[in-house]
């Protein structure tokens, strides 16, 4: 299965894949730190467990960031 | 129509050549009015571009007084300034660039209490702050007053950006629901920030405070602009509006600004 992660071409060996199990395999350090969209929408945290990815989804890991001031 | 100096004419001539600015623009320009949120590692480029620019009226926030760590980045504060709050340090150099400015200083930290009353009278605002509670503060005060903001984050070699313009465009919460778990942060020691993406970051955000006054170009709006500074990669990821925001989506919950616990981390 080929699917976008970042923009970029991945290929899955094995689906199902839920949202959490791309993270782990992503290697996303912190999921706390990420917002997750599939296809341009936003994926809540309670959902990424029963979540799958299908063929030639769009997946966004967009992070938190902070920063600037102080 | 306003009457340009001869002095002015001089000062605004790079933009008045501008087709997309000109004399209106920078008419515009100077009749506007900025807030711009922290005046730190972002808030200092973008309130020297925007002084710089001639944005009349410029309003800067911050409760903090100028420490060493803050020079490898703050570019508005010099070693002269430390202990001085940062407002006012800010403040002296936009001056020193372009005195015909009003300059407003805030020192003062933003809360639900406080925040709605300060926005409502800018045109746009820019978040150059340095935690989630106050990033997602800025972001719901903005969206209830209908203020578009400029939303700005930086990171080690990392930087993001988004413009909101509450009513037409997807709003920080639309992406980001909630802050995240304090715990999570990055610590301060774990963390730190190349002091020039401050300045690649922050004059992206000037940039879009310019683009929205003047009406020149399109705006970084339902678009997050992130890059990372190691391998020169810009990536612009396409947002929506999403139906289930918790604040500008089709059943609200949250209808009040409130106060989000504050772990502040000295980036
Ligand atoms: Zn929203």
């Amino acid at each position: 299965m080929i699917i976008s992660v970042n923009g970029e071409e991945k290929f899955l060996n094995e689906p199902p894949v839920s949202i959490n199990e791309l993270l782990v395999v992503s290697e996303v350090e912190s999921p706390e730190m990420v917002s997750v969209l599939l296809n341009g929408k936003v994926i809540e945290r309670e959902k990424y467990e029963d979540t799958f990815i299908a063929e030639h989804d769009e997946v966004d890991f967009l992070y938190f960031m902070g920063g600037g001031s102080r | 129509m306003r009457d340009f100096s001869l002095e002015q004419l001089e000062r605004y001539s790079r933009h008045i050549l501008l087709q997309d600015v000109g004399v209106e623009g920078q008419e515009k320009l100077l009749d506007a009015k900025v807030l711009v949120v922290g005046a730190g590692g972002l808030g200092c480029p973008v309130a020297l571009y925007l002084a710089a620019a001639g944005v009349g009226t410029i309003g800067i926030v911050d409760n903090d007084t100028v420490e060493i760590s803050n020079l490898q980045r703050q570019i508005a504060h010099f070693t002269k300034d430390i202990d001085v709050p940062k407002v006012e340090s800010a403040k002296e150099k936009m001056l020193a660039i372009n005195p015909e400015l009003e300059i407003r200083t805030y020192q003062l930290m933003l809360v639900a209490d406080n925040i709605r009353d300060i926005i409502r009278d800018y045109d746009f605002v820019i978040d150059g702050t340095d935690n989630f509670p106050t990033k997602f503060l800025v972001n719901d005060a903005c969206v209830m007053e209908k203020i578009p903001f400029s939303h700005g984050g930086i990171l080690r070699f990392d930087g993001q950006t988004m413009t909101v313009v509450p009513g037409e465009s997807s709003c920080y919460r639309c992406t980001f629901r909630s802050p995240p778990p304090p715990d999570a942060v990055p610590t301060c020691s774990q963390a730190g920030v190349l002091g020039a993406i401050a300045g690649m970051l922050g004059t992206i955000q000037a940039t879009e405070a310019l683009k929205f006054i003047t009406g020149a170009g399109s705006l970084l709006t339902d678009t997050l602009l992130s890059f990372d500074a190691k391998t020169m990669n810009f990536r612009k990821v396409q947002l929506k509006k999403q139906d289930n925001c918790p604040l500008c989506g089709q059943s609200p919950t949250i209808t009040e600004l409130v106060d989000a616990e504050q772990a502040v981390c000295s980036l």
